[in-house]
């Protein structure tokens, strides 16, 4: 049994750190700021910018900079990083057999998994353009974007129960497939059909952001842009394809792209539904066993480093746009 | 996290008229999609309020014809403890959650609001390839980074075999959690900030720099007050993506119950008591019912930075 004292023993430390960070924060910026507010003329941009953007700088650069470039050194490295192996890891990671099926797996997530959601997406942000009552329906298909990744594996996992056939069914999935005669399956262990139902739960909990966006660019489209189209006769289909498709393409760009970076990350929903068993796995669990289960460093980076190359794409065409809109 | 490109804080105009689709057909497929959305969260809630042998004999929709409800389940899983829930039970690791979520969303929004207004206002000379460099880091998986940032904390920084940084010794600590989500939030969150402080209405700014206000002044008196909104909406998303990372908090609080969060100790309820569902459930609703909360009463909030973060207009 607890006790409420024992809860308060416990908890209170933790609550008078969060207390003192905050009160070295603030009070640190506090006291900065009411001395700076003295400081004028040329002095002062230089002891802004080390108050303001140093921090920040070094922030990421411990956090994220320094650490990539250490990983990159590290994948040319053996299990303890104590001897140069050149790029055994690279060409064991082409050959090795589980490491392929995650490689596999992988890229099934981000072409599958994107283009269903963002599909998804889009379909109910033009279907909810019209609709007077779209709140409810919005929020309630929203609403697993707030749910972890590990509460939505744990949502699915009860819906994927399985029991045998001559059992009440405690899974509403299986259940489903017995009343309609589908012969039933262990949905989890059932290679490789089992990637897909891992996929739904990414999709269950990013359609929602997908059609949040969308149908805020859905919004913006001109109504005269619509209205000349209606009065060329086009409508439906016809109207979706040729103006709402194009007219919000940036934006699907982004959803998709969005999407397609979380996919090639995507670790929660593996580790915790199959532990990247039963031909499951993907680079990004099989990253974090390379490191913390076969505790083999070279290997878990040269991984690391895949996955970044994958991302890289990305990066490079989000750069590109920036600039783009930064120029203006 | 959500990687969101684009930008600019346009308020979003909605044109009603006629549109595509217009039919009772696309309200049918809505209400459709929407209560598959559902069903499955129904299905937690309502398999935690059923006793063990209920849940291991039927499914959780038989008890809508059949209802035998209890609050059993919530006492054990809250009040009880013991086993694999650890002797206090999940309260503690709530406690944790908040403690490793506020230190991180505070500092990294703190820190980001400032280097935006120095990316965006301030003139220095390699501002432009800052901007590109931070934005870049974006683009870096914290995967690539964990390793190393792990070590970082444990034994600092040598160099030929001299210590050059000390050891941070916070590994097994709360701030051993915090710190990385600080690190590894503040390029998404300086970029999203300054797409809005930048968005400031110019002649403001300098009107105040003619009356002699300096950088200090201008970002305390004008931009802070003026960013209440992009900050609600951008901590609103930090503090979701922190509460329900589970990676981080497996790395960086691995093997200590002390600082573990929610998530870590619920993906190893998951596994280790597989399906006793009737402390599984409870424990996993327990875990979203703060971020729902969260959720639904500012999901205004939450939205609007969103959209700013990644429509274009």
């Amino acid at each position: 049994m607890i006790t409420w004292s024992s809860l308060f023993e416990s908890s209170f430390p933790k609550i008078l750190q969060i207390l003192a960070v905050l009160a070295i924060f603030f009070g640190f910026y506090g006291i900065a700021f009411a001395a700076g507010a003295r400081v004028q003329g040329k002095k002062q941009n230089v002891l802004a910018l080390s108050l303001f953007l140093v921090p920040a700088l070094i922030l990421a650069m411990t956090g994220l900079g320094i650490p990539a470039i250490q990983t990159f050194i590290e994948s040319f490295k053996n299990a303890d990083s104590s001897k140069w192996v050149g790029f055994a890891n690279y060409t064991r990671a082409v050959k090795d057999p589980d490491i392929l099926l995650a490689f596999r797996n992988t890229m099934a997530w981000v072409i599958i998994s994107p283009v269903v959601a963002t599909g998804l997406g889009l379909a109910l942000a033009t279907m909810l353009n019209k609709m007077k009552r779209e709140a409810l329906a919005k929020s309630l298909i929203f609403m697993p974007m707030a749910i972890s990744f590990v509460g939505g594996s744990l949502i699915w996992n009860l819906m994927y129960q399985y029991q045998e056939p001559n059992m009440n069914q405690t899974g509403l999935v299986g259940q489903i497939m017995k009343s309609l005669g589908i012969p039933l399956q262990h949905l989890l262990l059932w290679s490789p059909w089992n990637n897909l139902f891992l996929m739904v739960v990414y999709i269950w909990g990013f359609t929602g952001f997908g059609m949040v966006i969308l149908s805020a660019a859905i919004k913006n489209i001109p109504q005269d842009i619509e209205e000349a189209a209606q009065l060329d006769g086009a409508s439906g289909l016809r109207l979706f394809r040729t103006v709402t498709v194009p007219m919000v393409k940036t934006t699907i760009i982004v959803v998709l792209t969005t999407a397609m970076v979380g996919t090639l990350k995507l670790f929660d929903v593996i580790h915790t539904m199959t532990g990247g068993n039963f031909k499951t796995d993907v680079l990004s669990n099989r990253m974090f066993d390379e490191h913390f289960v076969y505790l083999n460093n070279g290997r878990g980076s040269s991984l690391a480093i895949l996955i970044f190359l994958g991302v890289l794409p990305i990066t490079y065409y989000n750069i590109r746009s920036i600039r783009a809109e930064r120029k203006h | 996290m959500a990687k969101l490109a684009l930008k600019k804080n346009k308020p979003l105009i909605a044109p009603s008229g006629t549109k595509p689709f217009t039919s009772p057909i696309a309200s049918a497929i809505v209400t459709v999609i929407a209560v598959l959305w559902t069903v499955p969260t129904l299905g937690l809630v309502v398999t935690s309020f059923r006793d063990k042998e209920s849940i291991l004999s039927s499914g959780w929709w038989t008890s809508f014809t059949n209802p035998s409800f209890t609050l059993e389940n919530f006492r054990a899983v809250l009040l009880q403890g013991g086993g694999s829930l650890g002797s206090q039970g999940m309260i503690p690791f709530a406690v944790n959650s908040l403690a490793i979520t506020i230190p991180a969303v505070v500092l990294s929004v703190g820190f980001g609001l400032m280097a935006a207004y120095a990316l965006a206002w301030i003139p220095f000379r390699f501002s432009n390839q800052v901007f590109y460099g931070l934005f870049a880091l974006q683009g870096v998986p914290l995967q690539l980074s964990l390793l190393p940032l792990l070590t970082f904390f444990a034994t600092g920084v040598q160099l030929f075999g001299v210590q050059i940084i000390p050891s941070l010794g916070i590994v097994g600590t709360l701030a051993a959690v915090w710190f990385p989500h600080v690190m590894f939030g503040l390029p998404l969150v300086t970029y999203l900030l300054h797409n809005f402080v930048s968005a400031l209405p110019r002649e403001l700014l300098e009107a105040a720099r003619v009356d002699g206000a300096n950088h200090f002044e201008v970002f305390r008196r004008i931009v802070l007050p003026l960013s209440l909104p992009a900050i609600a909406s951008i901590s609103i998303f930090q503090f979701l993506w922190i509460w329900n990372d589970l990676l981080v908090a497996l790395v960086f609080a691995g093997g200590t119950d002390d600082v573990a969060p929610l998530t870590l100790h619920l993906a190893n309820l998951g596994g280790s008591l597989g399906s006793k569902w009737e402390n599984v459930a409870p424990a996993a609703l327990f875990s979203i019912v703060i971020p729902l909360t969260v959720f639904f009463s500012l999901q205004r909030y939450f939205v609007r930075g969103l959209l700013a973060g990644s429509v274009k207009s």
